[in-house]
C-alpha cells in the first residue's frame, strides 16, 4: 500500500506573529518556516506504516510556494520515499485555500492511487481544520478525523478519535483519508545521514495548472488586525489578597 | 435570506448551550431553519423549536445519525442544502469533522470558527493562534461556516417553532460506529461553565491533578489542562484548552502550573477574568493574568481551596 502525505509549510510554531501595520496580513518575510507539526506527525505515523510492512511506499506532497521544497526534504529526510511540489503561489504571503489544495490534492490521488491519505488535522497558520474532510468529500472516500489511533488491517482502518467528550472509535473501509491529532505519535529528528540521504531521494515538481486546478480564493481578505489586548493585571502577594480581590470582583 | 443551522444533538438530546450560540449568529444573517439530525431526536428538536427565533425544525431520525458519522450527516445536509443560503453550526468537534465535508461537496469554502458576523458575506476568524483576527468576504454563493461559540452570548427561550419530520437521506456504509469513551461528570461541561480551572505540567502527576479538581469542585468549575498535562497522562485529551483544543471564555479562568504558551492562550484568553498560580513569576502566562500569584501550587491551591466559600 502506498500513503501519501500532504506536508504544509508555515510559520514555525515558536514564533510571535505579528501583524502587517498596514492590515494587509501577517508578516512572513524572514521568519522561521517549518513543517506544519501536525503533518511531522502524519508523515511518522506514515513511516511507522512501512516499518511495519503495512505501508511499502510513503510519498509527500506540497503545495505553495517553490521554498516548500524544505518542508519536503524535511519530509525525505524523517523517511519518506519520494517528494511531489505543486508550486501555486510566488509569493509567501499567499496561502492557498483548504478547497484548492484539496482539489490538488484529489488529482495527485487519482495518478498516485495510495490506499490511505494521512492529513494533519489542522494547519497552525489558517487555522482552518478542512482540508482532509474537503478531500475524502471529493473523493467519496471516507474520512477519519482527529486521530490519536490508527490501526490498519487489511482493507479497513479501526481509527480512535477525539472528541469533545472524550474518545471515538470508527472503523472505516480502504482507501480513506485520516487526519491525525497531537497524541497519535512522537514523531522522530532527522538524522545527519538521513538529511544527507535526503537531497538525492526525488522531489517532482508541478503546478496547480499541471492539473487545471483554479486555486483563485473564495474568501477576498479584507483585512487582518490583531486580537484586542488585555488590560495589564496585578500580581497579588498572597492566597488572602486574591481572594479578596476576587470577591470585590465579584468573581466568587 | 435562509439560514441551516445545524444543531448539536449528542444522544439524542440537544446540546442547548452551543446551539443557542451558534443561533445568535445565525440569527444575524437570516430566517433560522435548525436541523436535528440523531437517532431519536424528537426530543432535541422540542427543545429546539422552543429557542428564541428559530422558524422551524427539521427532525431527521435515523440510526446512522447515532453517532456523528460525516458521510451519512454531510449526505443529508448536502441533500436540504439547495432551500438555504447559509448553513451553519456550532465549532464542536462534531461539525468540525462534518461542515467541511459539505462544503467541499457543495463547491464551496468552509469558513472555520467564526468569531463575528460583519455582513451576510463578511466574517471575522481568528488565525494564527488567535494571534490576528481576519474578516474575509465571502465569494460564494453559498456560505458554509462553524461558528465559535465562546464568542457568542447563547439565544434565549420562548420560541415555538413548527417541527417537520423528514426522511433520511441514506448511508452508503464508508464507515462504521465501533463505540465512545465518554467520561461521565456531575461537573458543567467546559465549553459552558462560567468558572474552568485548568491544571498544566507543573501540576507533575495525575494524582495530584486532584487538586486542581477539588479547587473546581469547590468552585463549581469545569476543569480544563494544558496540552503537556494531557500528553503526558495526568488529564483526559478532552480537558484539553487551545489552539488545538476547546475554546473557552468563562467569568473566570484559574490557569495552575501552566506556562503560557500561546497555543493554550489561544484557547482561553478572552476569559473575563484571569488568575494564574506559578512558581516562575517571569511565565508568559502572567501577562494576561488579571491576578497573578507566584507561589509553588502544592502549597498555593490548597489554601486557596480552603479559604474559598
Ligand atoms: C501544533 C501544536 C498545538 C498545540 N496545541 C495546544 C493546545 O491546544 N493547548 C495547549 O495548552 N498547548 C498546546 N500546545 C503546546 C504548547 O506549545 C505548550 O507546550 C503547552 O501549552 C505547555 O503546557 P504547560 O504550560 O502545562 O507546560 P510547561 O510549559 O512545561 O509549563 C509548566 C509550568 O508550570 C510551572 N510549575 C512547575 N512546577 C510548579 C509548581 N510546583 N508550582 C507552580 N508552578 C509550577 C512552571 O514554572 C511552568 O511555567 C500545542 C503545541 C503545538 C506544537
Ligand atoms: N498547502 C498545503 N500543502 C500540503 N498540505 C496541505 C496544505 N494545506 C493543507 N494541507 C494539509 O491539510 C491539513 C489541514 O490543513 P487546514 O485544512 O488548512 O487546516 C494540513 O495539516 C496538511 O496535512
Amino acid at each position: 500500500m502506498k500513503v501519501l502525505v500532504p506536508v504544509k509549510r508555515v510559520i514555525d510554531y515558536n514564533v510571535k506573529v505579528r501583524v502587517k501595520a498596514d492590515g494587509s496580513g501577517v508578516d512572513l518575510a524572514n521568519v522561521k518556516m517549518s513543517m506544519n507539526p501536525f503533518d511531522e506527525i502524519a508523515v511518522e505515523q506514515a513511516i511507522r506504516l512501512k516499518e511495519a510492512g503495512t505501508a511499502d511506499e510513503v510519498v509527500v506532497v506540497s503545495i505553495g510556494v517553490k521554498q516548500s521544497q524544505e518542508t519536503l526534504r524535511n519530509a525525505l529526510a524523517m523517511g519518506a520515499d519520494r517528494a511531489i511540489l505543486v508550486v501555486a503561489a510566488d509569493d509567501v504571503h499567499t496561502d492557498i485555500e483548504p478547497l484548492a489544495v484539496a482539489k490538488i490534492l484529489k488529482a495527485v490521488v487519482d495518478e498516485e492511487q495510495p490506499g490511505l491519505v494521512l492529513a494533519g488535522k489542522q494547519a497552525i497558520d489558517n487555522d482552518m481544520n478542512a482540508t482532509g474532510q474537503m478531500l475524502s468529500a471529493l473523493l467519496g472516500w471516507p474520512q477519519a478525523t482527529f486521530a490519536s489511533e490508527l490501526a490498519v488491517d487489511g482493507d479497513t482502518a479501526t481509527v480512535t478519535r477525539e472528541v469533545d467528550g472524550g474518545l471515538q472509535t470508527i472503523k472505516v473501509k480502504m482507501p480513506a483519508i485520516v487526519t491525525v491529532d497531537l497524541r497519535l505519535n512522537e514523531p522522530r529528528y532527522a538524522s545527519l545521514p538521513n538529511i544527507m540521504k535526503a537531497k538525492k531521494k526525488p522531489l517532482e515538481e508541478k503546478t496547480a495548472a499541471d492539473y487545471g486546478v483554479d486555486v483563485s480564493p473564495r474568501l477576498q481578505i479584507v483585512g487582518t488586525s490583531e486580537p484586542a489586548e488585555r488590560a495589564a493585571g496585578i500580581k497579588v502577594g498572597s492566597i488572602d489578597e486574591l481572594v479578596e480581590k476576587l470577591k470585590e470582583a465579584g468573581a466568587v | 435570506m435562509a439560514v441551516l443551522l445545524i444543531a448539536e444533538v449528542n444522544g439524542g438530546a440537544l446540546n442547548v448551550d452551543a446551539t443557542a450560540k451558534a443561533l445568535t449568529a445565525a440569527k444575524a444573517l437570516g430566517d433560522v431553519t435548525v436541523l436535528c439530525a440523531s437517532e431519536g431526536c424528537a426530543d432535541a428538536a422540542t427543545a429546539a423549536a422552543a429557542l428564541d427565533g428559530v422558524g422551524k425544525v427539521l427532525c431527521a431520525d435515523a440510526a446512522e445519525y447515532g453517532h456523528d458519522l460525516a458521510e451519512p450527516v454531510a449526505d443529508l445536509i448536502v441533500s436540504l442544502a439547495g432551500d438555504y443560503d447559509h448553513i451553519v453550526a456550532p465549532s464542536t468537534a462534531a461539525s468540525k469533522n462534518i461542515l467541511p465535508r459539505v462544503a467541499a461537496m457543495l463547491d464551496v469554502m468552509v469558513i472555520s470558527e467564526v468569531t463575528a458576523v460583519i455582513d451576510a458575506d463578511t466574517f471575522e476568524r481568528p488565525i494564527y493562534a488567535g494571534n490576528a483576527i481576519q474578516t474575509v468576504k465571502s465569494a460564494d454563493a453559498k456560505k458554509v461556516a462553524t461558528i465559535r461559540t465562546s464568542t457568542f452570548d447563547a439565544a434565549g427561550e420562548g420560541g415555538s417553532a413548527t417541527i417537520e419530520n423528514i426522511a433520511a437521506a441514506g448511508n452508503a456504509g464508508l464507515s462504521e460506529w465501533v463505540e465512545d469513551k465518554v467520561a461521565t461528570s456531575d461537573r458543567p461541561e467546559l465549553t459552558s461553565a462560567g468558572v474552568v480551572v485548568s491544571g498544566g505540567r507543573g501540576v507533575g502527576s495525575e494524582d495530584d491533578f486532584k487538586l486542581i479538581e477539588t479547587l473546581a469542585d469547590k468552585l463549581g468549575a469545569a476543569v480544563g489542562a494544558s496540552r503537556a498535562a494531557v500528553d503526558s497522562g495526568y488529564a483526559p485529551n478532552d480537558w484539553q484548552v487551545g489552539q488545538t483544543g476547546k475554546v473557552v471564555a468563562p467569568d473566570l479562568y484559574v490557569a495552575v502550573g501552566i506556562s503560557g504558551a500561546i497555543q493554550h492562550l489561544a484557547g482561553m484568553k478572552d476569559s473575563k477574568i484571569i488568575v494564574a498560580i506559578n512558581k516562575d513569576e517571569e511565565a508568559p502566562i502572567f501577562q494576561v493574568a488579571d491576578y497573578g500569584l507566584v507561589a509553588d501550587l502544592f502549597d498555593a491551591v490548597p489554601e486557596l481551596t480552603s479559604k474559598l466559600g
